[in-house]
C-alpha cells in the first residue's frame, strides 16, 4: 500500500514538473522574453525530438536500419497542409491526416522492404525516401518543386509540447511491454525470436508504421510553423540528420535520442554565427564522440526514475 | 501413439542432398536421440522440423497435423520448442526478459492497453512476471533475474535457454547438443535435468548429441544419421553393436 502511494506521488511530481516547464515557456513566449530565433530553436528542438525518438524505435529497438525517415515526414507535412490550407479543415484534422498518411506510407514501404536485412534494407529505404520526394516534386497540386507556400502558422507551443510528450509516452509505453520485448527480441536474434512464437515480420512492420506515423506528426508541426514546405527539405540529408541524432544518443535509448536531439539543435543554433567553420566543428564533435563513445552518449541505457533517485541519494 | 511422424523428408542445398528419404517417429513422452558424425545433417533435420528451413519434399506430421513448410513462429505455437547448438539467447537482455519473451505468444492485453497503461496491462504484466519467475526458480536462476544474459557462465546460459524453450509450453522439446562444451560433471547434472524435465513437464524430447555417454544413458531409442540418411535405429544396446554405425564413426576395416 505504501509502495503504491509512493508511485502515485512520484507520478504526480512528474506531472507537476512537466506542467511547470510548459507554463514557464508559454509565459516567456507570451510576454516576449523569447525572441523569434529562440522560438524557432525551441520548435526545431521539439520536432527533432519527435523525429529522433520515432526513428530510434525502428533503428535502435527493432534493429532495422532505415534511411528514409524524412520521406515519412514529407508525407505527413503534405497530407496535413492539403487538409488545413486547401480544404480548410481544423488543425487537429490535419494532424490526424498527416499521421495516418505517413503510417499508411510506412506500411506500404515496410511490407516489401522489411524482408531485406542490414545494408540492403538501408539502401531500399533510402531509395523509397527519394521516391517520395521525387513524386512530390512532380505533382502540380502540391506545387511541384516550388512546394506549398502560404501555410498558416498553427503550430503553437501547446501543440508542440503535447505532441512531443505524446510521442515519447507512446513509444516508451510500447517498448516497456510484452510487445516491446517482442520488438527488441527481433533485434537481438531474429531466428531465436521466430522460434519463441513471434512473427518477426509483423513486429518489424508494426515498429516501422508507428515510427512513420510520428515522423508524419513531426512533418505536420514543421509545415505549420515554417509557412512553407518544399520537397527538397525532406531529402536524404534530412534523413541522415535524424540518423546522426539516434546514433549519437545511443541506439536503443529513448532518453539518449532526446538528449542528442536537444544537443544537436542547440549546436546548430549556436554555430550559426560562425557559418564558415560550422560544419567543421559539427563534424569534429561527431567524430570525437564516435571515437571515444561508439555506443553513443547513453549506449542502450535509459535515464529512469531509479537513476534520478540514485542521483538525489534516495534509498530505492 | 506417435506424436511426430516424418516420412521421406528431403532437403537439398543446390545440388547437395543434405537430408534424403528421412523417416522418423517419436511417440508421446518418449526420449529419442539422433546421432551421427559431423556433417551428417542432424541440425538440418532440426531446422526442417522447426521451420527454419523449408523442406523440398516429404511430410512432417506433428500431433496429427502436417507442419512441413510452416513458418517457425507457427510451428512454435503448435507446441514445438528447441534450443540451439551454439546458444542463441537474447544476449543484451536480462535473464528474466529472456524468459518473458517466450510468453508473448499468449499475451492477454492488446496494443491499446499497452499505450494507455490500463489495468489490463498491469494485470497481464504481473502474470507474465510471476510465470517467468516460476521458470527461473525451477532452473535455479532466480538470483540472477536482472543480470544480462551474456554475463552468465556457460552452463547457466544453457539452463536459461532450456528454461526459455520450456516457457513456450511445448509438447515436444528439441535439444541440439545440450552438452556441448560441458565437463563430465556438468553433463551428468544435465542428464538428470533432462530426465526430470521429461517427467515433470510430460514432454517428448528429441536430442542431438555427440557425447555418447549422455545419449546411451538417457535415450530410449536412437536414430543414426550419416550422409543425410538413417543408417540404423533401435535401442541403445543395438546401436552400440551395430556394424554400420561403427563404420560410420570409425571408418571401415581395411582388408
Amino acid at each position: 500500500m505504501h509502495e503504491k502511494k509512493k508511485t502515485w506521488l512520484t507520478f504526480l511530481f512528474e506531472v507537476i514538473v512537466l506542467a511547470v516547464l510548459f507554463t514557464i515557456v508559454q509565459y516567456a513566449i507570451t510576454v516576449g522574453l523569447i525572441n523569434q530565433s529562440y522560438h524557432i530553436n525551441i520548435t526545431s528542438m521539439c520536432i527533432n525530438i519527435i523525429l529522433a525518438v520515432s526513428l530510434n524505435l525502428i533503428n535502435g529497438f527493432t534493429g532495422q536500419l532505415s534511411l528514409g525517415h524524412a520521406g515519412f515526414m514529407a508525407v505527413g507535412a503534405y497530407a496535413s497542409v492539403i487538409m488545413t490550407n486547401n480544404l480548410g479543415m481544423p488543425f487537429i484534422v490535419g494532424i490526424l491526416a498527416g499521421c495516418l498518411a505517413a503510417g499508411i506510407a510506412g506500411f506500404l514501404i515496410g511490407v516489401p522492404t522489411l524482408r531485406l536485412k542490414g545494408d540492403y534494407l538501408a539502401i531500399a529505404t533510402l531509395g523509397f525516401g527519394e521516391i517520395i520526394r521525387v513524386v512530390l516534386q512532380n505533382i502540380d497540386y502540391v506545387g511541384g518543386p516550388a512546394g506549398m507556400v502560404g501555410i498558416t502558422r498553427l503550430t503553437s507551443w501547446p501543440w508542440l509540447y503535447a505532441s512531443t510528450i505524446v510521442t515519447i509516452l507512446v513509444i516508451v509505453n510500447l517498448i516497456n511491454s510484452s510487445y516491446g520485448r517482442a520488438i527488441i527480441s527481433v533485434r537481438e536474434d531474429e531466428i531465436a525470436s521466430e522460434l519463441m512464437g513471434i512473427n518477426t515480420t509483423s513486429y518489424k512492420v508494426l515498429a516501422f508504421v508507428v515510427g512513420a506515423m510520428f515522423a508524419g506528426l513531426a512533418g505536420v508541426l514543421y509545415a505549420h510553423f515554417f509557412y512553407i514546405i518544399k520537397p527538397e527539405t525532406f531529402g536524404f540529408l534530412k534523413s541522415f540528420d535524424i540518423v546522426v541524432m539516434v546514433v549519437l544518443g545511443g541506439l536503443g535509448s529513448t532518453t539518449g535520442a532526446v538528449i542528442a536531439a536537444i544537443f544537436i539543435t542547440f549546436l546548430t543554433f549556436a554555430l550559426q554565427k560562425y557559418a564558415a567553420v560550422r560544419m567543421i566543428i559539427y563534424s569534429l564533435i561527431l567524430i570525437i564522440v564516435m571515437i571515444y563513445r561508439p555506443q553513443g552518449v547513453m549506449g542502450s541505457k535509459e535515464l529512469t526514475r531509479k537513476t534520478f533517485a540514485r542521483i538525489w541519494g534516495g534509498k530505492k | 501413439m506417435s506424436l511426430l511422424e516424418i516420412t521421406n523428408l528431403h532437403k537439398s542445398f543446390g545440388g547437395l542432398s543434405a537430408v534424403l528419404k528421412f523417416n522418423f517417429r517419436l511417440d508421446t513422452q518418449e526420449l529419442v536421440g539422433l546421432i551421427g558424425p559431423n556433417g551428417a545433417g542432424k541440425t538440418t533435420v532440426f531446422n526442417l522440423i522447426t521451420g527454419v528451413y523449408k523442406p523440398n519434399g516429404g511430410s512432417i506430421v506433428f500431433n496429427n497435423e502436417n507442419i512441413a513448410g510452416l513458418a517457425p513462429y507457427n510451428i512454435c505455437k503448435k507446441g514445438v520448442a528447441r534450443t540451439f547448438q551454439n546458444i542463441r539467447l537474447f544476449k543484451d537482455l536480462s535473464v528474466i526478459d529472456n524468459v518473458k519473451i517466450a510468453f508473448h505468444k499468449n499475451v492477454n492485453y492488446n496494443l491499446l492497453n499497452t499505450i494507455l497503461r490500463t489495468p489490463a496491462f498491469f494485470r497481464g504484466e504481473k502474470i507474465i512476471e510471476e510465470k517467468a519467475l516460476e521458470y527461473l526458480k525451477i532452473f535455479k536462476l532466480e538470483d540472477k533475474r536482472d543480470e544480462i544474459a551474456s554475463n552468465l557462465p556457460y552452463g547457466e546460459q544453457r539452463r536459461l535457454e532450456i528454461a526459455r524453450a520450456l516457457a513456450t509450453k511445448p509438447i515436444m522439446l528439441i535439444l541440439d547438443e545440450p552438452a556441448a562444451g560441458m565437463n563430465p560433471q556438468e553433463t551428468r547434472e544435465l542428464m538428470q535435468l533432462i530426465e526430470w524435465i521429461r517427467q515433470d513437464f510430460q514432454l517428448s524430447i528429441l536430442l542431438i548429441e555427440h557425447d555418447m555417454s549422455l545419449v546411451m544413458g538417457v535415450c530410449e531409442r536412437i536414430y543414426v544419421l550419416d550422409y543425410g540418411q538413417i543408417i540404423a535405429h533401435g535401442l541403445p544396446e543395438e546401436i552400440r553393436n551395430n556394424k554400420k554405425v561403427i563404420e560410420a564413426y570409425l571408418g571401415e576395416e581395411v582388408g
